[in-house]
């Protein structure tokens, strides 16, 4: 199989325009018989839709969520970047791309970082016209702030909740169109199949979760903006609906899943509590910016209470081991560390699988107001969580799941290799490279859905303008329809004695352990035998309650929890077969002479997209080479 | 006119109706209470029933008393509609009620207002109805016999029950308006920080005063005149 | 810990429903949905039927989760969600009463699960800037007051649980609708729409079959983001415009 990226010619900087003003346009007139499907309505979904019932294309939206408001984009805390250079600090779209693709550890294509950057500008610029409140100056223009270890102040944002303001404000767009008859919404319905007819993605088949019925709808394209994977490793920062199910349904179906072994694990987040413990919560990275991270050198001081521990016996180990950058290295390199502190066995906390992030030297520094004024909703979120004042004393954070950047393979125009289905947002590959910087992700998801996807997806309706809607009593609707109530129907047969939780938490397990923040091809080796079994256990053991034609969350969990299933599997060939250590993706084989991660340049610069071959067997592997004409492909180092 | 209709049609359309007219009988109160208060004045109630002349046979003020009426009428009216749609609202009532986070007269405006309405109508039947239709003892005051409705409230007033209903019912009044008065600004959108603090307490005041100074009455009557 | 839970279940919108009483072994440090986690596990290992509720982000801001709980909505903890609550609220031993949100614009779909879709259908009906994706003029030509700013982000930090119709005794939506309108007509890009928004939100709200609002102010009390009554002062005003100004 050969991949075209069809990335247009030119310079790197043209790229975009030309294309722009080149690419095929649809007429009014064709563009209200043409009917659009989004699967989505988090950032990307709800921009897309919106954008496109704009334009004047029939589009239906489908959210699992009761609203597609509550989409987990919501949850973003921190910002948007933008190369906006109001801060007349020498940003520049340029500048942007650049961070970017170093951040992604130069496992990312130039031409679709560059085209964001470009775009970046816009985002902001649409989003305070529909209202978005962004943090402002006294003087009433906009508030920026530097993000995650970059040396200009580039990102927007809206207190700690820019993500919910970006999102209703792409909710606002979106519910403004449903209102017209423009976007035709539905509400919990869960995507449990593309349709495709003649080699091309022609609908889906959707299940309505309140009743159960099943669906089928017709679209002359599919647009998948289904968010990440996060939740294949049980405990991660996702919300607890988010799942692969879409994006790994068209994967089934033929489209190539890209890099998904790349996954970000963010520094900072509230530690698991106990057994009990059904999801993680993020702590905005900017406390980094003031707080020290430590544990005891000794391991027996790791049980007493941090404030009685004496200065000289606290380890400093990200400024030990960084001088450079100290406490301020990237998301992976302070995970990293932080988990060989917890392997070492200096931990902290009752289950010893944290480390400190310490305030009192800022407190004293500054003042104790300075650090109330700079923090003070994240501090009120971590004592209410829990029960510890961390002005006393200091917090307890360990790295966790936090996004994925692999996804669905697209090409420049954000389609599959399926021609007809599109991903944008977190559900596809493309922007990110190996690691993500910090306040990227909303940029993607709002540029893919406002200002790419809805061009982009016109040179592909332009020739489409001849096919009249399909009836959905087309044979492949069947197919498609069979195949899912059997897989629905064999799911309840089971009748086994084992929760889905049960198997999603030894999956969860196995993932983190072997193929997390770091990977061995040992641990590897042996995560896909777990895997392979755990599958077959959860198909002969699973219980789920009810029956298919109603109301039933845990059916709902079960069919996630199976595409999860199969998704570890993946992940894991992925990393195992990327035999070198590059953003998120660390493989102890791999690392320089100083521990560090070893970028193999010569032999991986590529995008590893993944063919389905079948459940259980070894999916094939495309390359897509990388080029890198721009710029020099460099070491990072913190030290 | 359709606009009237679209808003007073709307709940936020009800609730201004509730303000206005609250507000209009707010200031009836004030009005009401400075002609009752001559009932103190220690003259043998002669500059009470001449006031009371006036007031029933001044034409402009008989004109301004029917809107009174008019207004009281809405009130009621427009207080009992929004209770219904309210109550259909929410057609399944919790298990647990609502603990926190409201006063009691806010929770219960519709059931101080029917206590209210209840004693209006005993209210009006002992002095407006008999005033006008029954048959009142005169006095003359050196130019024709006036009608003597001072001499009428000083009987009621003697019997103990009716200064119980007087006083609780005014009690009623306060818990009315200590919710009412303010509640009419919030609705007129009037809701300010600077002005937030002077129209409670100007509320709270004006509650207490006003009930006050009418359940004066019927005490001092009982407990220093009989 | 132990807690005694009392549940509504009701299988679906036609069925009548009623409570049912479980056992939960829990944790201090678990959240409120982890015990109810713990509580279904425990059904499901006996092979009955889970208790449904919505729930997602976990992390206070989605504002799917909605639960009433001993008679307040998302539990004791002030400008708390459901999913943010803590077990260490409660004592060893408490018997914890939950109900889903009752209105009759919430009809309830499973046990604690009710349809929310009039929210949607609200906004859809006007809780927007009509400002198509391109038309956008430079982020700061329009430089806007700081505390004007700071006052429509506090609008906008609604995350449309539900919370205050189910604190109202009225079951009146006007603090969510308040707070989408005085977002919008705080900034001068939401200005031009400003009386139309209120009238066609309104008009909305009341055609969904929520109560009116009686300046309780029970809402402002249980909002989990602390959402002040001003803005239905403000919703207020905006709607007298448009009724008596408007050129209807």
């Amino acid at each position: 199989m050969q991949l075209d990226s069809k990335i247009p010619k030119g310079d790197l900087a043209d790229k975009w325009t030309n294309y722009k003003s080149k690419v095929k346009l649809v007429s009014p007139a064709n563009k209200r018989r043409i009917e659009v499907i989004v699967i989505g309505s988090g950032l990307a979904g709800a921009s897309a839709a919106a954008s496109m019932a704009e334009m004047g294309y029939k589009v239906k939206c489908f959210c699992f969520q009761d609203s597609p408001r509550r989409a987990h984009s919501i949850a973003a805390q921190g910002g948007i970047n933008a190369a906006k250079n109001y801060q007349n600090d020498g940003d520049s779209v340029f500048r942007l791309f650049y961070d970017t693709i170093k951040g992604g550890d130069f496992r990312s294509r130039e031409a679709n970082v560059h085209r964001l950057a470009e775009v970046s500008a816009s985002i902001i610029d649409q989003c305070v016209a529909q209202g978005v409140p962004f943090a402002r100056e006294y003087g009433g223009l906009l508030a920026n702030r530097s993000f995650g270890g970059v040396q200009v102040s580039r990102t927007f944002y809206a207190s700690g909740q820019t993500g919910q303001q970006l999102l209703l404000g792409a909710y606002s767009a979106l519910s403004r169109q449903i209102g017209k008859g423009q976007v035709e919404m539905f509400n919990r319905h869960e995507m449990l199949d593309v349709v495709m007819i003649d080699g091309k993605a022609r609908g889906i088949i959707s299940r309505e979760l309140i009743t159960g019925k099943i669906d089928r709808h017709f679209g002359h394209a599919v647009v998948l903006a289904s968010g990440g994977y996060g939740n294949v490793f049980f405990l991660s920062t996702n919300a607890m609906g988010s799942n692969v199910t879409a994006a790994w349904k068209a994967h089934k179906r033929g489209a190539l899943m890209a890099n998904p072994c790349f996954t970000q694990i963010h520094p900072t987040c509230i530690p698991v509590a106990g057994e009990h413990q059904s999801k993680l919560t993020l702590m905005s990275e900017s406390l980094r910016n003031d707080g020290r991270v430590w544990v005891p050198k000794k391991k027996e001081d790791c049980n007493k209470d941090p404030r009685q521990i004496k200065e000289e016996d606290r380890d400093y180990y990200l400024e030990r081991i960084y001088p450079a950058f100290g406490n301020l290295v990237p998301r992976d390199v302070a995970s990293r560390a932080a988990k060989y502190m917890v392997d070492e066995g200096r931990g902290v906390g009752k289950t010893g699988v944290a480390v400190y992030l310490d305030f009192s030297d800022a407190i004293k520094r500054l003042g104790k107001h300075v650090i109330e004024e700079r923090y003070s909703n994240l501090f009120e979120m971590y004592q209410r969580i829990t029960d510890e004042n961390p002005y006393e004393q200091p917090m307890r954070i360990y790295p966790a799941v936090h996004y994925t950047m692999g996804g669905l393979w697209v090409d420049y125009e954000l389609s599959t290799n399926i021609p007809g289905l599109y991903a944008i947002g977190e559900a596809n590959f493309s922007d990110h490279g190996a690691n993500r910087l910090g306040a990227s992700a909303l940029m993607q998801g709002l540029a893919d859905g406002y200002f790419v996807l809805p061009y982009t997806i016109g040179n592909y309706l332009a020739n489409e303008i001849r096919v009249d809607a399909i009836p959905t009593t087309h044979v492949a609707f069947d197919e498609a329809e069979k195949k899912v109530k059997d897989r629905i129907a064999k799911l309840l047969s089971i009748q086994g004695n084992q929760t889905v939780d049960h198997f999603h938490k030894k999956l969860g397990k196995i993932m983190w352990d072997k193929c997390g923040m770091s990977r061995h091809g040992d641990g590897l080796r042996q995560a896909q035998k777990e895997i392979a079994q755990l599958r077959e256990e959860f198909w002969s053991d699973v219980y789920i309650p009810g029956t298919d034609a109603e109301f039933n969350p845990e059916l709902e969990k079960a069919g996630r929890v199976a595409d999860f299933l199969e998704l570890g599997e993946l992940m894991v060939l992925d990393a195992l077969t990327r035999e070198e250590s590059c953003g998120g993706h660390f493989r102890e084989e791999f690392r320089t002479a100083e521990g560090e991660a070893d970028r193999r340049d010569d032999l991986f610069t590529f995008v590893s997209a993944w063919n389905h071959t079948g459940v259980g067997q070894e999916a094939e592997l495309v390359k897509e080479e990388l080029e890198f004409n721009n710029v020099e492909l460099k070491v990072r180092s913190y030290k | 006119m359709s606009w009237i209709s679209n808003v007073l049609g709307s709940s936020i359309g009800k609730k201004l109706l509730m303000a206005l007219s609250g507000l209009f009988i707010c200031f009836f109160l004030v009005i009401h209470l400075t002609g009752n208060l001559q009932l103190l004045a220690g003259d043998g109630g002669q500059a009470f029933n001449e006031y009371a002349k006036l007031m029933t046979s001044n034409p402009l003020i008989k004109f301004v008393s029917i809107g009174t009426y008019l207004v009281f009428l809405l009130h009621i009216i427009d207080g009992l509609m929004l209770v219904f749609a309210n109550k259909k609202a929410r057609p399944v009532k919790y298990a647990v009620g609502a603990k926190a986070g409201s006063s009691i007269s806010s929770r219960n405006m519709g059931i101080l207002g029917s206590i209210i309405l209840v004693f209006l109508v005993i209210h009006l039947y002992n002095f407006w109805f008999v005033y006008k239709f029954g048959s009142m003892p005169t006095v003359d005051y050196g130019h024709g016999p006036v009608k003597d409705l001072y001499k009428v409230v000083a009987m009621a007033f003697a019997n103990p029950a009716y200064v119980i209903l007087y006083v609780l019912s005014m009690v009623a009044i306060a818990f009315h308006l200590i919710h009412g008065f303010a509640s009419a600004f919030q609705t007129l959108g009037l809701n300010h920080a600077k002005y937030n603090g002077l129209i409670k307490i100007a509320g709270i005041a004006y509650s207490i005063l006003i009930p006050l100074g009418f359940a004066i009455i019927p005490i001092y009557f009982y407990l220093v005149l009989a | 810990m132990k807690v005694k839970v009392k549940v509504w279940r009701q299988k679906n919108a036609k069925d009548k429903g009623g409570f049912k009483e479980y056992e939960v072994l829990t944790d201090p440090d678990s959240s409120f949905l982890e015990m109810m986690d713990v509580l279904n596990q425990d059904l499901l290992n006996k092979k009955e039927d889970p208790v449904a509720f919505d729930h997602d982000c976990r992390e206070g801001i989605c504002g799917a989760c909605s639960m009433y709980i001993n008679g307040q909505p998302h539990g004791p903890s002030k400008g708390t969600t459901t999913c943010q609550l803590h077990m260490r609220s409660f004592k060893n031993g408490d018997s914890i009463t939950i109900e889903p949100w009752r209105a009759s614009a919430f009809p309830v779909i499973k046990d604690l699960v009710v349809d929310r879709t009039a929210f949607d259908r609200i906004i859809q009906a006007g809780g927007y800037i009509s400002v198509n994706t391109g038309n956008a003029v430079d982020a700061n030509s329009i430089p806007i007051e700081k505390d004007k700013a700071d006052e429509a982000f506090a609008a906008a930090a609604c995350i449309g649980c539900g919370a205050c119709v189910a604190a109202c005794k009225n079951a009146s939506a006007m603090l969510f609708v308040s707070a989408k309108v005085s977002h919008l007509a705080l900034l001068p890009q939401g200005a031009p729409e400003a009386d139309l928004r209120a009238a066609k939100m309104l008009n909305q709200m009341d055609e969904e079959g929520f109560g009116s609002c009686t300046n309780t102010q029970a809402c402002e009390a249980m909002c989990p983001k602390e959402i002040s009554i001003k803005h239905i002062a403000r919703l207020n005003r905006q709607f007298f415009k448009s009724g008596f100004s408007g050129n209807q």
